[in-house]
């Protein structure tokens, strides 16, 4: 009796033992964007799990929308699906004011997070403490072909405005007869054709919302705005713009079908690449056009960042946060440098990567970055109450973002004018912001 | 009598079949084209059609990032699961509206196929909330029992119709013999109906094999099948329509080698009763 008493003891034991060592064991979710620099972190990570064997790392990649809409069910409903997700400079600051994010104030003492860009830093923040940490960071950016400007015997001024943007479009396009002047973003969306028409009307001095909430679509600003972005892209633009987004763009651009395009710094490494690009050996950079002298944050009026963010339900926070903190840190910049080269390093986020002679030297779109980004200013102002550049920190955007998108698209494609776009667009913003309480 | 068509006409047929066919089928011939070529060959104009540096880099990037095994396995449980499932609901609801129908049998099925209409995201928050409390998120089960429902209306209309051809005095005539219901079921209905059956289960098959909302939303990586694959090659910033393309092909070759070989049935199913 007392040896079959011993031997459940130690049946037990054994039992208690392989479950605490299983314990020990953490496997980390982590719901990430489809891209080159997500999937390069993908291949690199054995490094960080040779370093900490006690955590391995379970990956869904998904496409941006998807992504999108997948965590923010996760994290509303608290699934608990995630213990890391991927998140942009749109959902850290509603996600942090609702308490689903924990705070990163625990990540090691050689992280530096004073080498982080102010800007990225203060776009992930909220009352001072970082809730999202950055994996790469844009702003935009004038991409053009030098040598199409060469041949036509234009030099692009070191700050454009959109007037002389459109009169090399027009004389560009004159010139050559399979090539387009101009290529931006006409597909609806939020995040497509608004992210640059957002940025656009800023540079004439308008937001999408004036100090008490009123839209501010029938302003001058907007209607200067948008009545220039149809004239170039029917004049100047592909045929069916209003179905071209980033990838569109960037395919055309490749092919050496588009003259200019005015676009996400990140576009930048993409057209430099001889494995993607036929014209990467003729792309210059040039800041975001203005529309006015000295226009708002001299043309810089946006700023993303994918960043990896903790959901406040993870019951993994501590193991989270050293993965985040790896990802995150210089020592994985160098890490990629190493492994890939100083051109294929997440850009954007740290200080010290734009002091790296290799790195300046290695990507010639390194010194337009830093500036578009140093510029971009999302925070709160007098005549804008909310975070954001091209896009609108409030819930609410989302929706409203993709219908008056809708309207631009169809003032692109003619079915609408411009005046009517933006009548019909004010109307909806009006409706939509008097019901959510934003306006009384 | 069959009437005698003339060669000309049977040649214009052929032509327009083809054509048809063709155009069908060509956004599939393109992904699999593309899937052999580099990203810039890919993107090239004018379009390359065959001569182009054949590769099969894409192909082994896939492999290299995603365990497409574990993906097809997982869709492979759901389809066939859901559908098997479907079945055993679908057949005695479909007898008992086609041989015991009451007043109401026809507002029922309006009404099993009116659940079709409403959006999928509308009960999103909710299934997802029941799926949460219960422990089936990311789970085979919990998919599975989804799938089967979004189907069974389609399965019960299909097997309704199907079972509406069959004479009602063959079943009375079996019954007379003193088989039972189960049996009547068994080995009278359902041997009569396999064209029928086959087809529903072949688009009940492609159905929950294509379902792209709830297995992008109710998965994260154990239950994903392919769609979740596909999704994670599709890219909003970069382009990698050759990698995209070599997962689009992987994810659709089973249903299609399928689909290839089991199309007499599915015909035969489809246009079952067409003809009297």
């Amino acid at each position: 009796m007392r040896h079959r008493f011993s031997l459940l003891a130690a049946c037990a034991a054994m039992l208690a033992g392989t479950s605490v060592g299983a314990s020990a064991q953490e496997t980390l979710t982590i719901a990430t964007v489809n891209n080159g620099d997500m999937i390069r972190m993908q291949g690199l990570t054995d490094a960080f799990t040779e370093q900490h064997p006690d955590i391995q790392l379970n990956w869904v990649t998904l496409e941006e929308n998807v992504l999108r809409q997948r965590v923010t069910t996760d994290i509303a409903t608290n699934g608990g699906q995630f213990d890391i997700m991927t998140i942009g400079t749109y959902e850290v600051p509603i996600w942090a004011e609702n308490d689903w994010l924990l705070p990163l104030d625990n990540l090691g003492d050689d992280y530096d997070v004073d080498d982080l860009i102010p800007a990225i830093r203060e776009a992930l923040s909220k009352d001072g403490t970082l809730y999202a940490a950055p994996f790469y960071a844009e702003s935009a950016m004038t991409l053009y072909r030098t040598d199409l400007f060469e041949a036509a015997g234009i030099e692009m001024p070191e700050a454009p405005t959109w007037d002389f943007i459109a009169d090399a479009a027009r004389q560009i396009s004159e010139a050559n007869d399979d090539v387009y002047g101009i290529c931006l973003r006409g597909k609806p969306g939020w995040g497509e054709n608004m992210a640059f028409l957002g940025s656009m009307a800023r540079s004439y001095g308008a937001n999408y919302f004036d100090a008490s909430w009123q839209p501010q679509f029938d302003s001058e600003g907007w209607t200067t705005a948008v009545t220039q972005y149809v004239d170039m892209m029917t004049n100047y633009g592909p045929p069916g713009a209003a179905s071209n987004g980033f990838n569109e763009n960037l395919t055309l651009f490749n092919q050496g079908r588009c003259a200019m395009w005015m676009d996400a710094t990140v576009a930048a490494s993409f057209v430099t690449n001889p494995e993607e690009s036929q014209v990467a050996e003729n792309v210059g950079f040039a800041p975001f056009p203005c529309g006015v002298e000295n226009c708002p944050n001299q043309g810089a009026n946006w700023l993303w960042a994918w960043s990896l963010a903790i959901p406040a339900g993870s019951q993994k926070a501590e193991a989270a946060e050293t993965f985040i903190s790896w990802a995150t840190s210089k020592a994985y910049l160098e890490l990629v440098a190493e492994n890939e080269g100083w051109s294929n390093v997440p850009p954007g986020t740290r200080t010290s990567l734009y002091e790296n002679e290799q790195y300046t030297s290695e990507a010639p779109f390194a010194e337009q970055t830093l500036a578009a980004i140093n510029n971009a200013d999302p925070s709160i102002t007098d005549d804008k109450p909310y975070v954001g550049l091209q896009f609108a920190a409030i819930p609410e955007f989302q929706g409203l973002g993709t219908a008056v998108g809708q309207q631009m698209a169809a003032a692109v494609s003619g079915s609408m004018t411009v005046e009517q776009a933006l009548q019909s667009a004010q109307q909806a913003a009006v409706r939509e912001m008097t019901r959510a309480g934003y306006i009384q | 009598m069959a009437r005698a068509v003339s060669t000309r006409r049977k040649i214009t047929f052929t032509i327009i079949g083809w054509t048809v066919g063709l155009l069908i089928f060509f956004p599939v011939l393109w992904t699999i084209l593309t899937s052999f070529k580099t990203e810039l060959d890919a993107i090239s104009i004018p379009p390359k059609w065959i001569f182009f540096d054949w590769t099969l880099e894409n192909y082994a990037t896939v492999q290299e990032r995603s365990n497409y095994f574990r993906f097809m396995m997982n869709s492979v449980y759901l389809a066939l699961g859901s559908t098997a499932l479907g079945l055993i609901f679908a057949i005695p609801a479909a007898w008992a509206m086609a041989f015991s129908p009451t007043p109401r049998t026809k507002d029922v099925l309006l009404w099993m196929l009116s659940t079709k209409m409403l959006p999928a995201v509308g009960v999103l928050i909710p299934i997802y909330l029941i799926f949460r409390d219960w422990g089936l998120l990311d789970s085979r089960v919990g998919l599975i029992v989804v799938l089967f429902l979004i189907n069974l209306p389609i399965m019960v209309w299909m097997l309704y119709t199907y079972f509406k051809e069959i004479p009602g005095e063959i079943l009375e005539a079996a019954r007379m013999d003193g088989a039972s219901l189960s049996k009547e079921i068994t080995h009278v209905l359902a041997p009569m109906s396999v064209p029928g059956i086959a087809s529903t289960v072949l688009l009940s098959v492609i159905l929950a094999w294509n379902e792209a909302f709830w297995t992008l939303n109710l998965t994260t990586s154990n239950a994903a099948p392919l769609t979740t694959f596909i999704a994670s090659y599709s890219s909003p910033q970069g382009n990698f329509y050759a990698k995209l393309s070599a997962a689009s092909t992987l994810a659709i070759a089973p249903i299609l080698i399928l689909g290839w070989f089991s199309q007499k049935q599915l015909v035969r199913g489809l246009t079952f009763g067409a003809v009297k």
